[in-house]
């Protein structure tokens, strides 16, 4: 019987069903009836849905989501690509200590992230508030929003720039020698030589890079919460912020799984389109 | 097109630069390049002939300006441009592997290098164009070259050094490796098609010794770093300098014989031979211990009448057409012999076999001695 071998699959289907399929259908679940602590769950049919995208604040949150991730991309990546060309040739002392210089971001837990940025940047004791006070400019992350939100935009580039620089650096070694050595020939310019053989060698590495932290931008959760809990007012409240208050605070599980759907159904989607998006970029020319 | 000179070239590649030629032991211990003195004429077809890892690469990069050589010179048309970089030296290198900017199309590939230089945008089209059509890449033209086949993107690659009408010279390294099988002929016709046309000065690096032979009118032949011999293709076979060349090129490759000499008879494991009294003259006193060559062709098994002829088994016969290869064997020796296809004999014969002198090449410790 050619079905027999199905159950060689049940193992990784029970993983995936215990660590993703059934946490879903639960949230699913939620989503669609109404549940008051203390009372007994009634059906609410897509309510919830409803009442979510007509919510405000949940807007408010989506498009800041937006635009910070937008910025933390517009800034991230080519700041990484920029510090991947800088690094020094493989095997010696410098690459190792820019690694370890590197990996230190990458290494400390998020929350710690925030909390030693939350230190950083108190108004009493924080050096940022001291130096940036000193140049003449009156730093106020807990009541001003464009300091709170730049602080947390420093804070992701600080915290993630460095994933960025190893992932285009180990691209970068990939790209065989022929290829600028024929540039040299040519008489390419450097920034010639950068977009015509750099940058197309690295397609794939920086679709990962994309990829990734546009995923986990839209995922930020513990280091805004430590430095600013989300404020002043909403200004830095994020997705997963605000998904977290109404579920977790506020205790509406149904409204707070419906956000959360519409939370995965967005990041899906834009995953999708920022991945067709990049294979098609720089392709070039018309097919045969 | 210019003349190619190699003045003197050592290259260690841990020694940046030294100020006298290293002697004889470093070289021989440290250095990839050792000492080498070669020159290329303007406008002619070359082959640089060597094993894997015998510093071809680094002898083509050293050319181009990819390199600078730890000791030497370069010179193009007499003048000194060791110190100058690639893009000055306007020496154009094909690689192994193609060598395309596959997000652009073929024709901005082969604009690539007038648009660096600061060409005119119709100058640039006209040129690419007649470039285009000698390749025959003039259909390919609006085609992304990501999309062509490894032959056409090798083509392109060599309409990117041809394209500057002041192009010194064109390097190839190895550049049919990648390519199938059956575009390779035709490119291979391509490249010297080319070269014959723009008399361009050419260097063909490569392992193969049947396409440096179809290809060059000059080959040197290379082994560790060191220019064994130089010569056109006929001169290689019928004059090598060192048994490595004698086996190498020519097929099947030279019969070589270790012997000895002793009272005027060549002493080999399995039978003795003649020597004439004016060849051993010749000899007298300079070896005692030789390799002994013979080109196949110049074996004669109907040798009956020749003084000291050496009788032999034919092993094998094989017929290939016009002539046939027979595996003579005496003892534990073989020997190859070309003969042609008229010539009557059956495996198992015997054969009394002779080697005209004429055609005898003696080496010792690697060197063609007679």
């Amino acid at each position: 019987m050619k079905n027999r071998a199905w159950l060689f699959l049940l193992p990784a289907l029970l993983l995936v069903a215990l660590s993703a399929l059934i946490p879903i259908m639960t949230v699913v679940n939620y989503s669609i009836h109404n549940l008051v602590p203390g009372s007994i769950a009634e059906f609410y049919g897509l309510g919830n849905f409803t009442e979510v995208l007509q919510d405000e604040f949940f807007m408010g949150a989506i498009s800041r989501q937006f635009l910070f991730t937008f910025q933390v991309l517009l800034l991230e990546i080519p700041l990484g690509l920029f510090i991947a060309t800088l690094l020094p040739k493989m095997r010696s002392k410098g690459l190792t200590i820019s690694f370890i210089l590197l990996g230190i971001p990458l290494l400390i837990p998020w929350n710690v992230v925030g909390i030693v940025w939350r230190v950083f940047t108190r108004s009493d004791l924080g050096v940022a508030t001291a130096v940036l006070n000193k140049l003449g400019y009156n730093y106020l992350v807990t009541e001003r929003a464009i300091d709170a939100w730049m602080t947390v935009l420093i804070m992701d580039v600080w915290h993630w720039t460095p994933l960025v620089v190893l992932l285009c650096y180990a691209g970068l070694q990939t790209i065989p020698a022929p290829y600028y050595q024929a540039a040299r020939i040519d008489g390419a310019s450097r920034w010639a030589t950068f977009f015509y053989v750099t940058l197309p060698r690295l397609r794939y590495v920086l679709i990962i890079a994309v990829l990734l932290r546009a995923i986990d931008s839209f995922n930020i959760y513990a280091e805004p919460y430590m430095i600013t809990g989300g404020g002043p007012g909403s200004t830095t409240t994020f997705m997963n912020i605000y998904t977290s208050s109404q579920t977790i605070e506020a205790f509406d599980m149904g409204y707070g799984a419906a956000m959360s759907l519409i939370y995965l159904f967005i990041v899906v989607v834009m995953c999708y389109v920022l991945y067709t998006l990049m294979l098609q970029i720089g392709q070039g020319g018309k097919n045969k | 097109m210019s003349k190619i000179e190699l003045v003197n070239i050592c290259h260690a590649y841990d020694v940046t630069s030294c100020s006298n030629l290293p002697d004889k032991q470093v070289l021989e211990d440290d250095y990839v390049i050792k000492d080498m003195n070669l020159s290329w004429e303007d406008g002619s077809a070359n082959a640089l002939l060597g094993p894997s890892g015998c510093g071809k690469t680094t002898i083509l990069n050293i050319i181009s300006g990819l390199l600078t050589p730890s000791y030497g010179k370069i010179l193009l048309d007499g003048r000194d441009v060791t110190r100058q970089g690639p893009e000055e030296r306007r020496i154009a290198q094909i690689f192994q592997f193609p060598v395309v900017y596959d997000t652009i199309s073929v024709y901005a590939n082969l604009a690539f290098p007038l648009k660096n230089a600061g060409m005119k945008k119709r100058f640039i089209r006209d040129r690419v164009e007649e470039i285009a059509d000698i390749l025959d890449l003039s259909h390919l033209l609006s085609t992304s070259s990501g999309k062509i086949t490894q032959a056409e993107k090798q083509k392109v690659s060599l309409g990117r050094g041809i394209v500057r009408e002041d192009t010194a010279a064109i390097l190839l390294d190895e550049p049919l490796t990648v390519i199938d099988p059956k575009e390779k002929y035709i490119l291979r016709r391509k490249l010297k098609e080319v070269q014959k046309k723009l008399a361009i000065t050419m260097i063909y690096v490569t392992h193969d010794q049947h396409e440096a032979l179809t290809f060059a009118d000059s080959v040197s032949v290379n082994r560790a770093g060191e220019i064994i011999q130089t010569g056109s293709p006929a001169e290689l076979h019928a004059e090598p300098a060192d048994p490595f060349i004698g086996y190498f090129i020519g097929s099947p490759g030279m019969n070589l014989l270790d012997c000895s000499l002793k009272d005027q008879r060549f002493v080999f494991r399995d039978f003795t031979y003649p020597i004439s009294a004016e060849m051993a003259k010749k000899l007298n006193g300079t070896i005692d211990r030789c390799s002994f060559g013979i080109r196949p062709e110049f074996i004669n098994p109907a040798g009956a009448d020749q003084a000291g002829a050496v009788t032999m088994e034919v092993d094998i016969i094989e017929r290939l057409g016009a002539y046939k290869i027979l595996t003579l064997s005496r003892g534990d020796t073989r020997l190859q012999s070309r003969v042609p296809d008229s010539f009557s004999v059956e495996e198992g014969d015997s054969v009394a076999v002779s080697f005209p002198e004429e055609h005898v090449k003696l080496f010792a410790n690697e060197r063609r001695v007679y």
